[in-house]
């Protein structure tokens, strides 16, 4: 097979210095992206005749090798319909979907069953053979790729150790608990070596802290092997817990994109605040919330947000503002998290209204954001 | 009960054996395949073609609703052209046959019907043909509710196989006819009936145990 250096690919390299950067657009490009949506659309047909359902509309997305990347949504806003487009579960009506290279779309039925052993999938159901036990589940797919009982063998213990329920090879799916259960739904989805995991909100069904194992897991076979994952959940604490990258789906469109910490950090779309809310806000307390106004009224307290983030996350803004501008500052509520393994801090504070102005001045001078929520008396 | 008796009872056994396990073997033979495409050929299933589904449907429905009595003499030409003649034990087999491929083919259609969907969406997404789907997940998730069904078939078979009798069809039927009723020998209807109750509970209690068996969808077993 005929490969190109590693230099001749980009063409005149020393030349046109004012050529167009890419380097500002986004950190994720599409030149590693092993799965790719390029204006990616899905129109169901009503049952009735009358008007389209439009599923997907403009789908964008560029899902990097090696990567775990989540798309959040509402049940309904096409998480389904989307993850079911990369093993042509669903074709696009329009646009394409671009798994390691090849069209989803322009495939047939037949080459695209063999793509689909490179792209392996759980369910939040775990849709497992009751009649099969553990280990019979996790050879299901390679006697379907027709792999020999040898070869089988070999392939399936190493898979039950890997996902720990080596014990279990012989038991029933009845027999076994629900992270169990989705413990050999993730051996069977590695069975055939994929490069690629779906994940059908795999952990909605679980406890938490059964979710909280599954997901060590499949970050764990996201580094060891370097398998691509790409998740779809409604909650955003498994987003929080394992992506990299998310995508806000709503309605049928992505609405926000980018790096989990960024997204997190500095929500854009109403809908994806809406979603962080129960992940990285704070509650303020019932006593506040009460007495709380939104207009300035004489006397009253600003109730100000601030959101620390980055390298600077553990810096002692509020005696910096105390002591610059010689005011109270009351702490109503707060807490410090840890997204994508980076400090993540929430602070809700009372403070004098002369003091407002200047202490969001100091406070964007440090980097931080802040959000004036309403006033208190 | 005479040596005689206890002779003619045990060749009529024999004689309903032959005629229940023949016509089930090629009633399953027919109905299994044609239960499982009418399970998996309407509108966007695996082996997706509406029209034939409707009129296999309509097929079966219809032999399903023509009462044993009136099939049976409806087809003697079909007998006779297959079998040479229309009375006798090779002769009951046809229309025993044509009245239990329908019945299969319905209780094999809604037990891969009852098989949940995202197996099948699962096996889709490993890569599995429509024919490894069927082989491989719907029949073997099927198989303890498709015993049961097959159960049911064979206990219904035996008492059409009783019912040929009163055509001339041989078997335990046409001997309970023929010497309990026509030659008032309440003894022998005894025997003939308690015979079939035997049957019938051999066979219903073997099938339960091969479900049960096969079933392990319940921590019990």
């Amino acid at each position: 097979m005929l490969q190109l250096s590693p230099h001749s690919d980009k063409s005149a390299p020393g030349g046109s210095p004012n050529g167009p950067q890419s380097g500002h657009q986004s950190g994720q490009t599409d030149d590693d992206a092993i799965v790719r949506f390029a204006s990616a659309g899905k129109r169901f047909a009503a049952p009735d005749g009358g008007a389209e359902f439009v599923a997907l509309e403009d789908i964008d997305l560029a899902v990097s090798e090696g990567s775990i990347t989540g798309i959040i949504g509402r049940s309904g806003a096409g998480k389904s319909t989307l993850i079911r487009m990369v093993n042509g579960l669903e074709r696009p009506s329009s646009g394409r979907v671009v798994v390691d290279g090849i069209d989803v779309a322009a495939m047939d039925e037949r080459k695209m069953r063999t793509l689909r052993r490179s792209v392996g999938m759980i369910f939040q159901h775990f849709n497992l053979l009751s009649s099969r036990t553990a280990y019979a589940n996790v050879a299901l797919p390679l006697e379907i790729a027709g792999v020999s009982k040898a070869e089988i063998a070999k392939r399936v213990t190493p898979l039950l150790d890997l996902v720990g329920i080596a014990d279990k090879r012989d038991r029933y799916p009845a027999e076994m608990s629900g992270g169990q259960k989705q413990r050999v739904g993730i051996a069977r989805a590695l069975a055939t070596n994929p490069k690629v995991l779906l994940s059908d909100e795999a952990t909605s069904a679980l406890d938490p802290e059964t979710t909280r194992s599954v997901l060590a897991l499949l970050k764990q076979v996201n580094r060891e092997l370097g398998l691509t994952v790409l998740l779809i959940t409604h909650e955003m604490q498994v987003v929080r817990e394992i992506a990299d990258h998310v995508a806000v789906l709503d309605r049928g469109r992505i609405v926000e994109k980018g790096d989990t910490y960024s997204v997190f950090a500095r929500p854009q779309h109403p809908v994806t605040r809406t979603f962080l809310e129960g992940v990285t806000g704070v509650r303020l307390p019932a006593f506040v919330t009460e007495k709380m106004t939104s207009e300035p009224e004489p006397g009253a307290e600003a109730v100000v947000k601030i959101v620390f983030t980055g390298p600077t996350a553990t810096d002692p803004i509020l005696a910096e503002i105390g002591k610059t501008l010689a005011t109270d500052v009351n702490i109503l509520a707060g807490a410090v998290d840890e997204i994508a393994g980076k400090p993540y801090g929430t602070l809700v504070v009372a403070l004098d209204q002369a003091a407002l102005a200047p202490a969001q001045a100091l406070i964007e001078e440090r980097g931080l954001t802040s959000e004036v929520l309403g006033y208190v008396r | 009960m005479s040596a005689n008796m206890f002779w003619l009872l045990w060749s009529a056994t024999l004689d309903t054996l032959f005629m229940v396990a023949v016509s089930a073997l090629i009633g399953v033979a027919i109905g299994a395949p044609l239960g499982i495409f009418l399970a998996t050929s309407r509108k966007g299933e695996l082996f997706a073609a509406p029209i034939l589904n409707r009129i296999l449907g309509a097929i079966v429905n219809a032999l399903r609703s023509t009462p044993f009595i009136i099939l049976v003499v409806a087809i003697i030409p079909f007998t006779r052209l297959l079998t040479g003649t229309s009375i006798g034990t090779t002769a009951a087999i046809v229309p025993l046959t044509v009245a239990t491929f329908p019945f299969v083919a319905r209780l094999i259609e809604s037990s891969i019907r009852e098989v949940d969907p995202g197996l099948i969406e699962a096996a889709r997404a490993m890569g599995a043909s429509p024919l490894q789907i069927v082989l491989k997940v719907l029949v073997p998730e099927a198989r303890p509710s498709i015993t049961l069904g097959l159960t049911l078939t064979v206990v219904s078979l035996i008492g059409y196989s009783a019912m040929v009798g009163a055509v001339g069809g041989g078997g335990l039927g046409d001997l309970g006819i023929r010497y309990g009723y026509q030659r008032f020998m309440p003894e022998m209807m005894l025997a003939v009936v308690v015979v079939l109750i035997v049957l019938v509970q051999a066979v219903q209690s073997t099938g339960d145990k091969l479900a049960r068996h096969f079933d392990k969808r319940s921590r019990s077993n």
